[in-house]
């Protein structure tokens, strides 16, 4: 991977819950405009690899840490970090959709006025071409202010797609955004995903190592705490180094 | 022998009918019986124009204004200091000794007597700062006596929002005020405004707390300093006093009209505020 490219890396990344190991001595560079995929069965540590790139871990408690990872060349995991800022250039979505219990438009427009954005002009500009990215203008744009409670489940997962791409980040994060959705949804949060990646660097984790497969441009597999496999989609798919990356790929364990 | 389930079903089910019923029929039998002996002596004249000859006479203008005058101060003054310790206790400190102790503090505030506030209030606040009695020692008094409530209610409602939608917020980068003021606080506005409303039900209510600092002046109170007479207090000198039964139910009558309009009210604004943020 050429140095260039690499926006994320971590270097000896250990993270400690109590006493329990969420992830041992983890290096992994992420690249810019790609989509990246982690995978592995529940407690290989891959959501956890991911909370710490927004800073949410800092919600949990008795987390330990060890080791670095960088945005940029810049440490992001140091208590000097400013994580409001930081939570702004890093979008996530989550497992389950949440929308928060206001109008589509107001959902999207939480964080640009977090920013300062004030102007309903401009608010409006930023709500249109996220819900477009997010495909789901086409079917909510007569009805901006109704509830975003009221969307179907994969609609309500697209609105909070386009409430992270307002942020204007450089980085998303898809924390199995896909697991409670039927097949058409997913395949539309993957068409806009693809999309996406020429202007951001994502990263998706899931257990479906199908839509890896897939939608992703690199893999990485990780089994209790350990990246085990790291490469080019395509290679670790058709001829992966390790024995175990193939076992849960063909869908032996996990 | 063994009882017919179906039997014990609908024998609960009409226990438990009866019950509801017969706790409504209370209501109403004691709002038909203010409205019944009150009514005669109620009229627009009776709200708008002044007693006279103690309240044999007249109306009870005064008395309306000293009771909006006591609750407005008291909500005003307790509503920042109880939201702010209800936001502090769920949102900016994790359970430990303090908290613990807090909320000791609190309930210990509200299983206190109100006749043991109007004592405290009357040396504290008459007697020792030198506020005399007045509307400004009877609001700061009724000001500790609903805190609690405030409170409890503020802190209920507030941890009853999904740490989800707290999660969320931060994810987007907002600061945890941000996050508090911008999502917890409209999804716990309706269980906080109960608690309002319950507060100033409590602080129209009042008697004891209200006679020993606010005091039992029959004039319209033209400030803070002025002494006054809220309808509870007036009502219950009247009764007390013998002076007149006819007046003391009229004014009963307004005194529990406002309140439900104050209910009414608040359940309008409420649905307001849910319609917002749903």
């Amino acid at each position: 991977m050429h140095a260039m490219n690499v926006k994320i890396r971590t270097q000896q990344l250990s993270v400690r819950f109590g006493s329990s190991e969420a992830l041992k001595g983890v290096n992994l560079d992420v690249c810019k405009n790609s989509i990246t995929g982690f995978m592995g069965p529940a407690g290989s540590g891959k959501s956890t690899l991911i909370s710490l790139v927004n800073r949410m871990i800092d919600f949990e408690d008795g987390v330990h840490i060890e080791g670095g990872m960088s945005i940029d060349g810049q440490d992001i995991l140091g208590k000097s970090v400013d994580v409001v800022g930081l939570r702004r250039r890093v979008g996530t979505v989550f497992a389950v959709p949440l929308p928060l219990p206001r109008s589509i438009f107001e959902n999207i427009a939480y964080g640009p006025r977090l920013k300062g954005i004030n102007k309903k002009s401009d608010l409006e500009d930023i709500v249109e071409e996220s819900l477009k990215k997010a495909v789901l203008w086409e079917e909510v744009c007569d009805r901006l202010h109704v509830s975003a409670l009221k969307l179907s489940g994969g609609q309500q997962q697209r609105l909070c797609l386009a409430r992270t791409l307002a942020l204007r980040p450089e980085i998303i994060l898809l924390d199995e955004p896909c697991s409670g959705l039927d097949p058409i949804s997913t395949a539309k949060i993957e068409e806009a995903l693809n999309e996406l990646k020429k202007d951001y660097t994502i990263i998706l984790v899931s257990n479906n190592t199908k839509q890896i497969a897939r939608a992703t441009d690199f893999s990485a597999f990780f089994y209790m705490g350990t990246l085990v496999e790291y490469g080019q989609t395509e290679k670790i798919f058709t001829n992966p180094a390790v024995k175990q990356t193939e076992d849960y790929i063909q869908g032996k364990f996990g | 022998m063994r009882i017919n389930p179906r039997f014990t079903d609908s024998l609960v089910r009409h226990t438990l009918n009866l019950q509801a019923y017969f706790t409504v029929g209370l209501l109403v039998v004691i709002i038909c019986i203010i409205f019944v002996k009150g009514i005669s002596n109620c009229g627009l004249s009776f709200i708008l124009t002044y007693p006279e000859d103690m309240g044999r006479h007249g109306g009870i203008f005064p008395a309306i204004m000293g009771t909006v005058f006591l609750a407005a101060l008291s909500i005003v003054f307790a509503t920042p200091l109880g939201l702010g310790t209800a936001i502090y206790l769920t949102e900016y400190t994790r359970e430990s000794r303090l908290t613990t102790v807090i909320r000791f503090g609190v309930e210990s505030l509200a299983g206190i007597p109100s006749i043991i506030y109007g004592l405290f209030g009357f040396i504290f606040f008459v007697i020792k700062l030198g506020m005399g009695w007045s509307l400004l020692s009877g609001a700061l008094t009724m000001t500790i006596m609903i805190l609690p409530t405030i409170i409890r209610t503020s802190e209920e409602a507030i941890k009853a929002v999904p740490r989800s939608l707290r999660i969320v917020s931060h994810s987007l980068g907002a600061t945890k005020w941000e996050t508090t003021v911008k999502v917890v606080l409209p999804s716990a506005a309706p269980g906080i405004l109960t608690g309002i409303m319950l507060s100033i039900g409590r602080a129209v209510g009042e008697t004891a707390a209200v006679i020993f600092t606010m005091g039992s002046s029959l004039r319209l109170p033209a400030s803070f300093m002025d002494s006054g007479r809220t309808m509870a207090v007036h009502f219950y000198i009247l009764a007390r006093e013998g002076i007149s039964m006819e007046k003391a139910y009229a004014t009963a009558l307004v005194l529990v009209m406002s309140i439900l309009a104050i209910n009414i009210l608040a359940y309008y604004i409420m649905n307001r505020v849910i319609a917002k943020y749903s």
